[in-house]
């Protein structure tokens, strides 16, 4: 019996969720008195001894070139195998894109139950139940899983890495890999970005900065504290800032440390997208915008004339 | 060609969330209801554009749901589709809707299958994953551009970094994002002709429920909002790097 946690790469690197995923799986396992394993489909070129930092023993990789780009349905197929030669009773994944693509497939594949975007361990006192996020971050669901092997991807930024020093094992994984119906023509990667999923501090404009032109004071400021840049819906629609900024209810929902949200109203649909976020500063010349509502901080003012003060004032900081 | 789009039912996005009978139920008392918006705006709208395009294409609709999702399905085939099939169930069980959905897409033999990238209420982003599979075919799951040409798709879809731009034979499963399409009003044509497009009804199939929600939480409330003067906002800095610890 074990815990596998399914390892998501990007261009052989490990992505920040996956070390959420094997804390989450090694807590998980530590629970339950089993233990926790993790799986690498692909080339990678971190080192995977590593992610026994993170609580797993074991590592399983599966390479080839079928491999190489993410597809939903050879993955499922060598997850299952996975499955089977581990004796896994729970499968943990992190509720990102990629998780989004396999965990649904796995789930009706070997009819193990799904919760996505699972927000905590789950209770074993009386069946498994696992917190999960509903309606847009509004709320929270706890759903039993009824079945034997169990699947919970993990809500990006919900749950802290917990990084000790152990070493895995890492061995290959003897299993069937098919040739993927999808063939990509080309892949189109944003570079020198945080990206906004995986993001610990997020800077985000709305209208009230008036056009792209004065982006300046969202861009600046996040380069500065290292974060990541979002915005409002009608930003990006208006083609202010690109689409894949756009932050909430239609948009990319996120759990940042820190959401900064500059000259932004807070509407409802907004606010689906942003109020897990753990700090949310609103700076707003209107004293009743919605937002102040969802906030921690705030000023109540011009963010022409209060921004450039926070950009020196950060620029002391990190200067001293 | 023939299109199956699954239409889901959810709550006004302005809705009050709350819940009763000891927090194990949804409140729905005065929630006006509406088509989830991935499902409108992306997944039917790029499939009525599809058949605007070709206009010997079929496009089905689907939803799972009591009679209830009757007034949203009418408002869906308001926009376009030829007509609809309710599969009378009630289920919060993603595996249960899919293997609705997958009974018939099957009988129906369709070459695409769009569904929205999740819903607003459930938020499973699953649906379309576990069709797929039931149904062995590929997905590509959240599409933001959606074309088709001698029956290869030619799909752009976002991927964890970026996005990447895949060709697929079909018959193929498709969740659908922002960039598909553009939201669209019905007008009065539309709405007069949904009231004679055939809408069917038909029982589930035996499915296995893998999950059940035992009860709903609210987020603890926050402590309100601590105001710093718009001439001092070095102070904000200050709070921020010594109270959250944050920067
Ligand atoms: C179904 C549906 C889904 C939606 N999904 C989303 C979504 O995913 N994401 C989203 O963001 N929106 C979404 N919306 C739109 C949402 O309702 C709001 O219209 C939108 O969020 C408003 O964007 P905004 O705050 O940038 O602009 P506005 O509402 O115009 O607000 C601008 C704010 O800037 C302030 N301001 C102006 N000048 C200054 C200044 N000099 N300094 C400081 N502050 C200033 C103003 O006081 C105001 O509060 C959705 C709407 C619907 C109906
Ligand atoms: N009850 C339902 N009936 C028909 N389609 C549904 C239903 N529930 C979800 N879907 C479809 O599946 C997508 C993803 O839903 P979910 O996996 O529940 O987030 C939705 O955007 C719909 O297109």
């Amino acid at each position: 019996m074990s815990v596998l946690v399914f390892i998501d790469q990007a261009d052989g690197h490990i992505k920040k969720s996956s070390f959420e995923a094997a804390s989450y799986g090694a807590a998980l396992a530590q629970q339950s008195g089993v233990s926790a394993e993790g799986i690498v489909l692909g080339a990678v070129t971190d080192d995977l001894t590593a992610l026994g930092k993170y609580g797993l023993k074991k590592i399983h990789t599966v390479a080839g070139a079928a491999l190489d780009h993410l597809d939903a349905q050879v993955y499922t197929a060598v997850l299952a195998q996975a499955v089977t030669a581990t004796g896994a009773t729970v499968v943990v994944f992190s509720n990102n894109l990629s998780g989004k693509a396999i965990a649904p497939r796995l789930s009706a594949r070997i009819k193990a139950g799904l919760v996505s975007g699972a927000v905590a361990l789950p209770d074993t006192s009386n069946g498994f139940v696992v917190k999960k996020n509903v309606f847009s971050g509004k709320a929270f669901a706890n759903v039993a899983i009824n079945t034997a092997v169990k699947i919970i991807a993990l809500s990006p930024n919900s749950y802290h890495v917990v990084s000790g020093d152990g070493v895995a094992e890492v061995a290959a994984l003897s299993v069937t890999v098919d040739t993927p119906k999808v063939t990509v023509s080309s892949v189109n990667k944003i570079v020198g970005e945080v990206p906004l999923s995986e993001a610990e501090l997020v800077v985000s404009g709305g209208r009230g900065l008036k056009g792209p032109e004065n982006w300046a004071l969202v861009t600046d400021f996040a380069k500065l504290i290292g974060a990541a840049t979002a915005c409002s819906r009608p930003v990006a629609d208006v083609g202010w800032r690109p689409h894949h900024e756009h932050v909430g209810q239609t948009g990319l929902a996120i759990a940042p440390n820190l959401y900064f949200a500059i000259g932004i109203s807070g509407a409802i649909q907004h606010l689906a997208g942003v109020n897990r976020s753990k700090v949310i500063v609103v700076i707003n010349k209107d004293p009743e915008a919605p937002f102040f509502k969802a906030a921690d901080y705030g000023i109540v003012g011009d963010a022409f004339e209060v921004m450039p003060k926070i950009i020196d004032a950060v620029k002391k900081l990190k200067g001293a | 060609m023939k299109i199956l789009v699954c239409i889901s039912k959810t709550p006004d996005t302005t809705a009050k969330i709350a819940f009763t009978d000891n927090n194990t139920k949804f409140a729905a008392d005065g929630v006006q209801w509406i088509i989830n918006p991935y499902d409108e705006w992306y997944a039917l709208v790029r499939a009525i554009e599809l058949k605007e395009a070709d206009p010997s294409t079929i496009l089905h609709l689907v939803t799972v749901g009591g009679a209830d999702t009757e007034p949203i399905i009418r408002k869906a085939l308001a926009l376009g589709g030829d007509e609809a099939i309710r599969v009378n169930a009630d289920s919060h069980d993603s595996f249960y809707i899919a293997a609705q959905i997958a009974a018939v897409a099957q009988a129906g033999g369709y070459d695409l299958i769009f569904t929205g990238k999740e819903t607003i209420d459930y938020n499973g982003s699953s649906i379309g994953g576990m069709v797929a599979e039931l149904l062995g075919l590929p997905y590509v799951s959240m599409a933001t551009k959606f074309d088709i040409a001698n029956g290869t798709a030619t799909i752009v879809r976002e991927i964890e970094g970026g996005e990447e731009t895949d060709q697929v034979s079909v018959p193929v499963v498709v969740s659908c994002q922002k960039g598909m399409a553009e939201q669209r009003i019905p007008n009065m044509k539309g709405i007069m002709g949904a009231r004679s497009k055939p809408l069917k009804v038909q029982e589930p199939v035996a499915a296995e429920v893998l999950t059940s929600i035992i009860s709903f939480d609210l987020p603890p409330a926050k402590a309100g909002v601590k105001l710093v003067s718009p001439d001092t906002p070095e102070e904000l800095v200050r709070l921020l790097h010594e109270e959250a610890k944050v920067i």
